[in-house]
């Protein structure tokens, strides 16, 4: 077989001109018209749409994105239009979603886990000082009235001003102030401008929420203040309370006097470490795996949820395995009757869809109402899933349930392809059905099954929707600093960390993420070593 | 031992009257096992089915099995505005339908070229197909997230909450995890057949879709059912990336409703899991020939 592939390559190998020549006459021979059509039309949707984007990148002054979907256009086009590059041309698009979406994702990840992004820091500085301005905005007292119309344009709301001048400019929140010159004058007041459509009354009073919260930056600088109406007919200046000084990067806060400064952690500091918050996104290096590994709020909770997840998914592949071989076992039997009845019904756990089952054993486990407690024990008050050790048990017992009936197939059929000679050889031999269970079957069973053991665990060791669907990683634990609790394996406290909370700290998850990575690699190459799974690679 | 295989229960020796004892010896406590074995196995699953007929919302109402019988939580679930579960179940057949159609070409196209081409890098390719496989998706969603709400402040269609978008993040995943599964079937078809096809005249884009996809067409069926399923059962992509509650799936909007199970309105949930069940178990069970060897081939290579 090999030999005929390495004809196919024959192209790849440097041939003649003439024979380059001949294999693209054949080429372009052998593809039909209807072919060359869909090729010609699918490029054509891809340029559209890789055209557009790069409108669009260039119009927000993206210009490293632009630059990287400009390249990869080229590249495909290229790939596709010239002749040969067959291997390019099979890979391309698969090769493009997984860069992006696992190996991008993987890079990205590793370098969040290196800074502090979370709430409270996930923007700039630039944005987290207007963030900061406007949340301390204070009417001026003597502010004048500025007369304003509420426009809007395509959703954006915008004031159009006239100030106690007579001079007219328009600006919503993103938008300082500008100067405008076409508007429509009503009683020295503007009331309407090209480009935007002006709110009615019962339009601003509907929208009234919307509109006391506007704060139109007076210009440029902060420190010049906002604009705000409180009934969308007049507005007043608002100063804020803070002053920002960008020579010196502090902010004082005129009330108290109190000047906070940047002292690198990704924040405005006073000087007694009171931290104004949002803060900004900075790299703080190894912040977070110290963190994670020496303080103690968040070391213990780490320690005792990797021994749990080894734990879970180790004690989940030998419990469903052993079960599973079990069963494989008795119902091997040819003389027993219905064995296809018990098979559909042993199957039935793992047809049915697995996020699902564990809702519903939440449910049938819950402490005051559900059926376990209420009915099988009659009406005891067992806390199945809020005590820790309880909730341990039934975290690997509802894996059993999910677990046992893969391993119930996979090891009746490994069971099966064990020739028959075997066994009846070592009978013949004398050797008792145990001993031909154990030196027999047992290895050749183990051999097939092996990668499948170890697949499992892999599986087991992020299996997240069991985790998280039956007990939510519960009971919590007290003491953590993160919300963890007793039964999250590493995946589920990843997830809780970033996702869940009041504050969502992206830059610690991230680096949980990249402790599991190296688990995991760790652990594949053990299993790799062991099962040489690469050598069959060529 | 062997030569009694043979024999069925019917068949009584002469010489050994088939009493319950030898009866119970031989096969009977192969069904105690058995009976056993299905009541854990169906026990949870007539539940749901009886919750999702009990009329009454609650937990408790639920326990008493098939007390009553009715239609009224299904009725419940298809028309409660605050979970849109038509919606959910359209999403749900949506998103993982394209996965699992993208999964499969875009798997299928990388399986060719690996199994028929020689070409620099190959191995390495493979390689590094075979890591990534290690690493699932769903470790870098913090990661994840973060691009796609990037993407999303400049393209807002594929970007959050969008599910043009979660689709190519699953398909980001579908290399990994297909393509070594379908490398080995790939490899079990003779090349003699793309070289019978070559001299015929047929060009490679020919070969491969008219002819090989053809005879590849059981791993096909597989993986597209596997990554159907598996995009059915993710919570962890779909809950973080779709915010709105018409856009979400399945998983997302049914365990938001049951999140705390004393409270919710248990029996449209078990009408809810009930429907959504019933389509993938019956698929399940009519295909499980197929989809245990293939998980068999696919883990051990």
């Amino acid at each position: 077989m090999s030999i005929i592939i390495d004809e196919d390559v024959a192209t790849e190998e440097k041939p003649t001109r003439r024979a380059q020549q001949a294999a693209r006459i054949a080429e372009a021979a052998s593809a039909g018209l209807k072919a060359i059509l869909v090729k010609i039309i699918l490029l054509g949707l891809v340029d559209a749409i890789a055209l557009y984007a790069l409108f669009v990148l260039f119009a927000k002054g993206q210009w490293i994105v632009f630059g990287l979907v400009l390249a990869v256009t080229l590249v495909v086009n290229w790939i596709y239009f010239s002749p040969g590059k067959l291997p390019a041309k099979y890979l391309t698009p698969g090769v493009i979603f997984l860069v992006i979406f696992q190996i991008f994702a993987v890079g990205y990840t590793a370098y969040i886990g290196f800074t502090n992004y979370s709430t409270g820091h996930n923007s700039d500085k630039d944005q987290a000082v207007s963030a900061l301005m406007s949340s301390a905005l204070e009417r001026v007292p003597d502010s004048p009235a500025y007369a304003v119309t509420v426009v809007d344009q395509v959703g954006t709301l915008s004031l159009l001003v006239t100030d106690p001048d007579g001079d007219v400019s328009i600006g919503s929140n993103d938008q300082p102030l500008q100067p405008v010159s076409n508007a429509t004058l009503e009683d020295g007041r503007a009331v309407a401008v090209d480009g935007y459509t002006s709110l009615t009354f019962q339009e601003v009073v509907g929208r009234t929420d919307e509109i006391t919260k506007m704060a139109v930056p007076y210009s440029d600088d902060p420190n010049d203040g906002a604009l705000r109406t409180p009934d969308g007919r007049n507005a007043y200046l608002y100063l804020s309370t803070l002053v920002y000084d960008e020579q010196a990067g502090t902010m004082t806060n005129a009330n108290t006097g109190v000047v906070y400064s940047d002292t690198g952690k990704g924040a405005f500091t006073s000087p007694d470490g009171e931290e104004m918050l949002p803060g900004w996104r900075i790299n703080v290096g190894f912040d977070n795996f110290v963190r994670a590994f020496t303080d103690e709020g968040i070391r213990g909770p780490l320690v005792s949820v990797t021994i749990w997840t080894f734990f879970f998914a180790g004690i989940s592949v030998a419990s469903t395995f052993l079960l599973g071989l079990f069963l494989a076992i008795v119902f091997n039997d040819l003389r027993m009757k219905g064995r296809k009845f018990y098979r559909v019904a042993m199957i039935l756990p793992y047809a049915f869809p697995a996020f699902l089952s564990a809702l519903v054993w939440a449910g049938m486990l819950s402490e005051s109402f559900g059926f376990i407690n209420q009915v099988l024990l009659g009406g005891a008050q067992i806390p199945w899933l809020t005590n820790e050790w309880l909730a341990k048990f039934s975290i690997l017992l509802v894996n059993l349930w999910l677990g046992f009936p893969y391993m119930f197939l996979v090891c009746t059929g490994a069971l099966q392809s064990i020739p028959e000679e075997l066994q009846e050889a070592a009978t013949v031999d004398g050797a008792s059905p145990w001993a031909v269970f154990r030196l027999i079957k047992l290895p050749l069973l183990l051999v097939s099954v092996a990668p499948l053991l170890i697949a499992s665990f892999a599986f087991n060791f992020n299996n997240f929707n069991l985790i998280y669907m039956l007990t939510g990683g519960g009971p919590r634990d007290a003491e953590a600093s993160v919300n963890v609790g007793a039964t999250d394996i590493l995946i589920s406290m990843v997830y809780k960390v970033a996702f869940t909370g009041q504050t969502r700290d992206y830059g610690l998850a991230s680096a949980f993420s990249i402790i599991i990575f190296i688990l995991v690699a760790v652990i594949s190459i053990i299993s790799f070593r062991k099962t040489k799974a690469l050598e069959d690679l060529n | 031992m062997a030569t009694k295989t043979t024999e069925t229960e019917g068949f009584v020796p002469v010489k050994r009257p088939l009493t319950l004892k030898r009866w119970f010896a031989a096969t009977g406590w192969r069904h105690a096992i058995g009976l056993f074995m299905v009541v854990f196995s169906a026990f949870p699953l007539l539940y749901v089915l009886s919750a999702s007929l009990n009329p009454h919302g609650t937990l408790t109402g639920s326990n008493a099995l098939f007390s009553k019988v009715g239609l009224d939580a299904y009725a419940r679930i298809l028309n409660t505005p605050e979970a849109p579960y038509a919606a959910w179940f359209g999403n749900t057949l949506l998103i993982a339908g394209f996965t699992a159609l993208g999964s499969v070409f875009l798997g299928a196209l990388a399986a060719y070229s690996f199994s028929r081409m020689r070409f620099t890098g190959r191995r390495t390719g493979l390689l590094t197909i075979v890591l990534v496989q290690m690493f699932p998706q769903l470790l870098g969603v913090v990661a994840i997230f973060l691009l796609m709400s990037t993407i999303g402040d400049i393209f807002p269609a594929i970007g959050l909450n969008s599910q043009i978008g979660l689709i190519m993040v699953y398909l980001g995943g579908a290399l990994g995890v297909n393509t070594f599964l379908m490398y080995g079937f790939f490899n079990t078809i003779p090349a003699s057949i793309d070289e019978a096809a070559k001299i015929d005249g047929a060009s490679h884009a020919r070969i491969f879709f008219t002819i090989i996809l053809r005879l590849v067409a059981p791993i096909l069926a597989v993986v597209a059912l596997l990554s159907f399923i598996s995009t059915t059962n993710d919570f962890v992509l779909a809950s973080v990336l779709l915010v709105d509650p018409e856009k979400q799936t399945l998983a997302v909007g049914l365990y938001r409703l049951v999140s705390n199970p004393n409270y919710a309105d248990w029996s449209a949930f078990s009408a809810g899991a009930v429907l959504a069940a019933l389509p993938v178990m019956a698929l399940f069970l009519y295909l499980q020939k197929y989809i245990v060897g293939g998980l068999t081939a696919g883990s051990v290579k």
